[in-house]
């Protein structure tokens, strides 16, 4: 049996400054293909969640009645726990292939994550057990839930990566000093009203695609209205990441043309929804989505949590990453199932392809397709 | 230090309410889950409208358990990094892999295959929504075991080794882990008491409804699929039982040792069925079956079974000073809490068999009694079950290379107490409005087979919406 851990020896402190792991500073290819993989999960994640927490926030604005918020709801019912799982596995993954990544981002991040969990599991229970009663003071609490439940994560995850790829008062003992005014910064604020609103946008051009009916007219009218704003909020912020990123000489990659794209993709939207073009709009917004996820980790790499202090003190990738062995395990499992995995879930998608009527014989207005 | 000390005790607070609260709804949505796939499987082959009832019926109960066991899941993804970080930085080679693969597997099959259950019953033929809910319930099961593996390796490390460098725990044999002992006696430990749990809520749960006359043959059925679930698993369960305590001998000694109260290494140990006073010296009174432990523990009757005192020596020569006991009174009761249960429920589920070969079941109202105070004893048997695996573990938090205290996130108590305090608060409101949601449904009454089928939707469900 291997000799236990002292008492006085603080792991994570060994594995950082560990000389043998500083010394190989070269991130190696399997290195590479789990930081690839960790963000390709977060696109995915912020593509499939990211209507569903759209469709979360306009639920109280565009459904006026129950039966409305039913069918808008109805839009996302069978599928976003699904979307859901993507945001697991990034976690798992990040577990995983960076171990030192998971827990000092989220012993760090700590309140941050404890209020998307909150908001995550009053969304889920609030989709499952809305409908398990007839009131409509029961239905109304739980449609709130819905709407705090998506908002506040689509906000947060953006404060994420925000912090992230920005920086935070991390030392070399892997804690992050100065409260939460080290976390809540005006940068990460303001990454987090871009994901809010992009997410928005991303929803109701799914909801354009999505609903059919009278409805079909007032969620075209919200696309129309959300496009242009978000394009001005996307233009802020990514000039604003353009300048710090000049001032700071950080080290990642230069993301060159591809923020530029997404931004491109948004203004084209608020061309393409006036064109009645909503299926391209819908391209072009996930598309943007995953120009902007893209963006964030090549920002980052070669780190995974940048620090503000000294980027000596950054989280690098080698010095996160598990062991070779481990990797290969993982990548075995990854490759045999990810296309079983996408398979299928795809394959609901075709199922549920199916717009989702306001149904009649409610009480509410017919309106013209606009 | 004194701060990281409360951290300590608050962080594992905080670990024990939301591990215990996800685990109250896991076991029975697991055991509901394949009970509702087997009726829906009968319902496939025989087209008898009564099993198509049952579906609906405990289909719903089933839906509303699986809600808040996916959403307080969610927790557990996070909380090891958020509360536990040096743990994670220790283990993260060994214990992230069978936490992504979870991920990968389970829930992706879990969640996409129940959202085309609930949705998907007009769109797609009768085939393709009998294997949705089975390939849910698989993936229940596939969850249930990659967890599982991951917690078997805390309790019994194997396939590692220490890196010098880092005093990383790192993986040198992923099948070993996957064939760990103790992973595969606690598997199906786990997965039959899922059974009895599931079987159990609905044995009574029909048995209460087989009150009211006109949907009598539905829930007449009902009880008797359970019954026949109920006896299998709980009679595998005895036997089960029985190896896992000789592995836990083997591979855990101190667990066993103060789960039985054993201080001092004993030949031919008796077994105490109850104790009243105090566990170490003041015992006022006590039922003791003279040879039983050693039986139990070693196959022979006069077996060896080693004590805590001896086995505490054993660990400071091994480890260094320190105290290696774990709370002995709480490892005691919760341990014979437990068997005691599953006993309990083997001979409530015999009698039911036994009444059932006399054709006298439907009448007896002492036995309609028992079913329905059998549906809590197995939640009470779960969570006991699990406290005393994992408290019998400390204080290590991997069994012999890392203690708990020293896997705990450096982090300010008051961090902890928000996120405390916000779970409880949250976890009563929803349990608070599970159990009357669960109330609600299980006293329903059931359109009759005269009526339309009312299916798993309720409240003037339009067309196909559901939600």
């Amino acid at each position: 049996m291997t000799s236990p851990i002292p008492d006085s020896t603080n792991t994570a402190i060994s594995v950082r400054w560990s000389t043998e792991i500083g010394a190989m500073m070269h991130v190696t290819a399997e290195q590479l293909l789990w930081f690839i993989l960790v963000g390709v999960l977060w696109a995915g994640y912020f593509f499939l969640e990211g209507f569903d927490f759209g469709v979360g926030i306009l639920l109280p604005f565009i459904g006026r009645n129950d039966p409305e918020r039913r069918a808008l709801i109805n839009c996302i019912g069978p599928i976003w726990d699904g979307n859901e799982v993507w945001v697991i596995v990034a976690i798992g993954a990040t577990f995983a292939a960076f171990p030192l990544w998971y827990s000092e981002m989220l012993s760090n991040l700590y309140l941050l994550f404890f209020t998307v969990i909150v908001a995550l599991i009053l969304r889920g229970v609030a989709f499952e057990w809305r409908g398990k009663r007839d009131s409509a003071r029961w239905r109304r609490n739980f449609d709130l839930a819905i709407f705090i439940g998506s908002a506040l994560p689509a906000f947060l995850w953006g404060l994420l990566f925000g912090d992230l790829i920005k920086g935070v008062p991390l030392t070399a003992s892997g804690t992050v000093v100065g409260g939460i005014s080290g976390i809540v910064t005006p940068y990460a604020l303001l990454t987090g009203l871009t994901t809010l609103a992009v997410f928005t946008l991303h929803g109701s051009v799914f909801l354009s695609l999505k609903v059919g009916g009278y409805l079909r007219g007032r969620v075209n009218a919200y696309v129309r209205r959300i496009a242009p704003v978000t394009a001005l909020v996307l233009f802020v912020y990514l000039s604003i990441t353009y300048l710090i990123a000049r001032s700071d000489g950080h080290s990642g990659d230069v993301p060159g043309m591809i923020p530029v794209a997404a931004l491109v993709l948004i203004v084209a939207v608020t061309w393409l929804s006036r064109e009645r073009l909503f299926g391209w709009a819908f391209v072009a917004t996930g598309a943007a989505i995953l120009a902007l996820t893209a963006t964030v980790f090549m920002t980052l790499y070669p780190d995974t949590i940048m620090s503000s202090i000294r980027p000596a003190l950054s989280l690098s990738i080698t010095r996160a990453a598990s062991q070779p062995y481990t990797l290969n395990v993982m990548t075995i499992v990854a490759a045999i199932f990810t296309p079983l995995v996408l398979v299928y879930q795809a394959w609901t998608y075709w199922i549920f392809r199916k717009r989702i009527e306001v149904p009649r014989n409610t009480n509410s207005e017919p309106e013209q397709v606009r | 230090m004194l701060d990281a000390n409360i951290t300590l005790t608050l962080a594992r607070w905080q670990f024990a309410t939301t591990t215990i609260y996800h685990f109250v709804f896991v076991p029975v949505t697991i055991g509901l889950g394949v009970v509702v796939a087997i009726v829906q499987t009968a319902h496939y082959f025989t087209g008898d409208p009564r099993y198509e009832r049952l579906v609906g019926f405990f289909g719903k109960l089933f839906l509303i358990n699986f809600a808040i066991g996916v959403v307080t899941g969610i927790v557990q993804e996070f909380q090891f990094g958020m509360d536990w970080a040096q743990y994670s930085a220790f283990v993260g080679n060994i214990f992230g892999p069978p936490l992504a693969i979870e991920g990968l597997l389970a829930f992706f099959m879990e969640s996409v295959f129940l959202g085309l259950w609930i949705f998907g019953k007009d769109r797609v033929s009768p085939k393709i929504h009998l294997l949705s809910i089975w390939m849910a319930s698989l993936g229940t099961i596939l969850s249930a075991a990659f967890i599982l593996s991951a917690n078997s390796w805390m309790q019994h490390p194997v396939g590692y080794r220490i890196l010098p460098s880092t005093h990383q725990a790192i993986m040198t044999n992923f099948w070993a882990i996957l064939t760990n002992s103790i992973f595969v006696v606690t598997l199906f430990h786990t997965l039959l008491a899922a059974m009895m749990t599931g079987a159990a809520l609905v044995l009574g749960i029909s048995f209460y409804q087989m009150r009211r006359e006109s949907t009598r043959p539905i829930f007449a059925l009902g009880v008797r699929i359970s019954l026949i679930v109920l006896f299998a698993s709980s009679l595998a369960m005895a036997l089960d039982g029985h190896v896992q305590g000789q592995v836990l001998v083997q591979d855990q000694p101190m667990k066993m040792a103060a789960g039985e109260a054993l201080y001092n290494t004993t030949k031919g140990a008796s077994e105490s069925l109850l104790t009243i006073g105090n566990l170490h010296d003041q015992v006022i009174f006590q039922i003791r079956v003279p040879h039983l432990l050693s039986l139990l523990a070693t196959d022979k009757w006069n077996g060896t079974v080693q004590g805590i005192n001896q086995l505490q020596a054993q660990d400071v020569a091994k480890y260094g000073p320190g105290n290696y006991v774990p709370v002995i009174w709480l490892d005691y009761w919760s341990f014979r809490i437990m068997a005691g249960i599953g006993v309990a429920i083997l001979g409530i589920a015999s009698w039911g068999m036994w009444l059932m070969y006399r054709k006298r079941l439907d009448a007896s109202k002492w036995f309609r009694r028992a079913a329905l105070i059998g549906i809590p004893l197995p939640f009470i048997a779960n969570t006991t079950g699990w406290i005393f695996t994992e408290t019998g573990r400390q204080p290590w938090v991997v069994y012999g290379l890392l203690k708990t205290a020293n896997g705990v996130s450096r982090i300010s108590p008051t961090t902890v107490i928000i996120s405390l305090t916000g779970f409880t608060v949250l976890y009563a409101i929803l349990a608070w409005i599970d159990i009357s949601l669960m109330a609600r449904a299980a006293k329903k009454e059931t359109a009759s087979l005269d009526e339309p089928d009312p299916g798993l939707h309720e409240h003037g469900d339009i067309g196909s919406l559901v939600y």
